[in-house]
């Protein structure tokens, strides 16, 4: 976006943009994130919505736990096989456009349960766009992946120089 | 035009009006906000009332039981983590406490082990109760108790952080003692908390204790009686809020409980506010545990003298050659209790948590079952909310302070 | 009220012939094997005869190929006390045979027993005469295989793919 305010043109200055970049500067700065918690994941989740790290911050404290109205899903958590069905119908139900971010080593790729019933990395079964490591990870790590989601909504559909 | 009628093989006749009704099927979960995780529950409903209730559990199940069974003893710890993960060094607790008692070795635990422990052990009581009653109040819409709630938890977080590293997952006891001495700041970090927390245990208390909304919506609410308490066999707060004393700490002493000087609080009404008053109670005598066992707190070792269960000292296993072998067929093939079985249960702040170790002598567990609370104690939410409306059955998990980790396993 | 082991055992002894097999202490602990026949009656009998209202757990071993019969079926019963140090654990052994495993229920006895002994049948097969909801509880209802077997390999995940697929194509219909 260029941003001019010449005196010349009155002073009160106008943005150049387009529609695009416009849309999604509202949209990187007003994510309401699908908080899907399974797990011990999902307590460290809490922690990031709640009095210390406080993710209203970055614009994305509206959790909302009916995918119809969220846009950012965090899945946090063991995703087991039986729970993998729920996972996928629940993403299918989001609007476009959306995000998912996997959040600790189980959901990147079945962590220390290398066992009959988990799912091996939920990129099994759903597009992931920002993998977080840590068994959990530190909400820090979690409010940088929402941070790269910013990054990349920001980018998307930016002409390639 | 015919008229085509859909009659429902489950509806019935009302003889008086001449019309049909059937109950309705309402599924909640199992990803829901108010299910404290994965739990799912189909409700049959008369308008608004629950006329059954079936719980379907599973969704998290990881075989922490059958993985155990290919990997050293020391190597289960971090699976008891992330079981109870409200509370995981309770969970640490129990389990080295089980593995001590198959080796018959609990004797050999350092004072200075054992008292740590406890104070530890009752942080993750309190870290849990937070989160108990924060989301049960959440869930029943009041949000500044759990912000209240989740404030105290940080706190209690920055000690585990000091002593093990982590914030939520901790790993942190051995068997046979402490993997390293608490740290230098560990005493007057927990005496810092000792002096704030108070203060919030009073806002929460005065925040919901006397609450005109908390009260109607928990006090005769998912009532259970002591009778089938007990014949449930529901444990920790949801029995003892049935009127029943029966607390692991008192009826089966580990760690030394005996000599602390503390209450286990009963109420007898049986409903959510009674739960949710001997939570708050027990937050304020696990307090009074921590502050003796503090003022207790004995120098010395650590860890047990037991070259063949403790690992050795780092700067020794770099330095010695017995250290490194040693260290190495620890860690390879693990220490190996003789054969036999044991039980050993402790207190964990949901209900009696307990582990039951079969050994065939080698260096992996043959068999190790872990009896959750969680579990047993969701057995008894179709007949807490038999009768009561919907909303309600949020008042009731919630009461029940379930984690589905442990459910599952 | 002071507890008296082995007036309980002459006192089941008695009333069901042979109903202890061995007693086995260990760690402190005491063990009772007992007649797998007469499980459900045993139990009935020491909750009311003996005061053992409380089922702490119940679950299942496999021994494959370490002794016959295959299963052991654990319980641990309760006992509170007026006093807390006067509170009484015992464990209750039945040992179950390999082909089509099969016990008497003790939901009768104790109600709690219910989901504990659907985790069983879920993990190790066997069944339960007298279970009034006998179903698979953690692993869902179309899962084949028993898990906690030692028969069975941890890392197996055939089973759980093609309940999970069927379940998803269910939810695009």
């Amino acid at each position: 976006m260029g941003v001019n305010s010449t005196p010349l043109l009155g002073g009160d200055g106008f943005i150049t943009t387009t529609i695009e970049s416009f849309a999604n500067w509202g949209r990187k700065n007003s994510l309401w994130p699908m908080p899907f918690g399974t797990a011990c994941c999902a307590i460290e989740m809490m922690g990031v919505f709640a009095s210390r790290f406080d993710l209203s911050r970055f614009g994305a404290e509206v959790a909302r736990f009916s995918p119809r109205q969220a846009d950012l899903m965090i899945v946090s958590g063991t995703i087991t096989y039986k729970m993998a069905s729920v996972c996928r119908r629940i993403y299918d139900q989001m609007p476009e456009p959306k995000w998912v971010i996997a959040m600790g080593s189980c959901t990147c790729g079945g962590g220390p349960f290398d066992s009959y019933a988990v799912v091996q990395g939920i990129d099994e079964f759903l597009p992931v766009d920002v993998y977080v490591g840590g068994c959990p990870p530190r909400p820090e790590a979690v409010i940088d992946a929402v941070m790269k989601i910013q990054k990349k909504i920001e980018l998307q559909g930016a002409p390639v120089v | 035009m015919e008229r085509v009628e859909f009659i429902s093989e489950e509806s019935v006749l009302d003889t008086e009006t001449g019309a049909r009704t059937e109950t309705m099927m309402l599924n909640m979960g199992p990803q829901h906000p108010a299910t404290h995780g994965v739990l799912r529950v189909v409700l049959h409903l008369d308008g608004e009332v629950v006329v059954k209730a079936i719980p379907h559990i599973g969704y998290l199940h990881r075989g922490i039981e059958k993985l155990c069974e290919h990997i050293t003893y020391q190597m289960c710890l971090p699976y008891t983590d992330r079981m109870d993960y409200l509370a995981s060094i309770c969970n640490n607790i129990g389990f080295i406490l089980s593995v001590e008692k198959l080796l018959g070795i609990e004797d050999e635990i350092p004072e200075r082990a054992k008292t740590a422990e406890v104070i530890l052990f009752e942080l993750g009581r309190i870290e849990s109760h937070l989160v108990g009653i924060g989301t049960n109040a959440l869930d029943l819409g009041a949000m500044s108790a759990f912000l209240y709630c989740f404030k105290e938890r940080e706190r209690i977080y920055d000690i585990l952080e000091t002593v093990c590293g982590a914030r939520l997952t901790t790993s942190y006891p051995r068997v046979g003692g402490l993997p390293l001495d608490l740290p230098d700041d560990f005493e007057e970090k927990v005496r810092n908390f000792l002096r704030i927390f108070p203060k919030t245990l009073t806002e929460v208390d005065k925040l919901l204790t006397r609450n005109r909304i908390w009260i109607e919506r928990t006090k005769g609410i998912a009532f259970i009686s002591a009778e089938d308490a007990i014949d449930l066999g529901l444990t920790g707060p949801a029995l003892r809020g049935s009127g029943v004393p029966y607390d692991v700490r008192k009826a089966m002493p580990y760690l030394g409980y005996e000599n602390y000087d503390f209450e286990v609080p009963v109420a007898t009404d049986g409903d959510a506010y009674s739960r949710f008053l001997c939570r708050l109670e027990e937050m304020n005598q696990s307090l009074k545990i921590i502050e003796q066992a503090l003022d207790n707190l004995p120098d010395g070792p650590y860890a047990a003298d037991l070259p063949d269960v403790v690992l050795p000292k780092k700067e020794l296993t770099y330095t010695k050659m017995e250290s490194l072998i040693r260290h190495f067929v620890l860690v390879y093939e693990g220490f190996k209790p003789p054969a036999g079985e044991v039980q050993h249960a402790v207190e964990n702040p949901k209900g009696e948590l307990s582990y039951y170790l079969v050994s065939d002598g080698s260096g992996k567990p043959y068999r190790m079952r872990v009896r959750g609370p969680s579990f047993v104690n969701m057995q008894a939410l179709p007949q807490m909310v038999k009768g009561s409306l919907v909303a309600d059955v949020i008042a009731a998990i919630g009461s029940l302070d379930i984690v589905l980790g442990e459910i599952d396993r | 009220m002071s507890f008296d082991l082995s007036s309980l055992t002459d006192s089941l002894n008695t009333e069901f012939p042979g109903a202890v097999k061995t007693i086995i202490e260990y760690r402190g602990e005491t063990t009772l094997v007992v007649l797998k026949e007469k499980v459900s009656e045993i139990c009935r009998s020491l909750k009311d005869d003996f005061g053992f209202t409380f089922l702490a757990d119940l679950t299942a071993v496999d021994y494959l190929e370490v002794k016959t019969p295959r299963y052991e079926v654990v319980y641990h019963v309760h006992r509170f006390g007026p006093e807390f140090d006067e509170n009484i654990r015992i464990r209750l052994k039945a040992e179950v045979e390999g082909k089509e495993p099969t016990i008497d229920s003790v939901t009768p006895v104790w109600s709690g027993a219910d989901w504990l002994e659907r985790e069983v049948y879920d993990m190790f097969g066997i069944e339960f005469t007298g279970h009034p909801d006998l179903r698979r509880i953690l692993m869902p209802d179309d899962y084949e295989p028993f898990p906690l077997r030692k028969d069975f390999d941890v890392r197996n995940r055939e089973a759980s793919k093609r309940s999970f697929e069927k379940e998803l194509e269910r939810g695009t219909e």
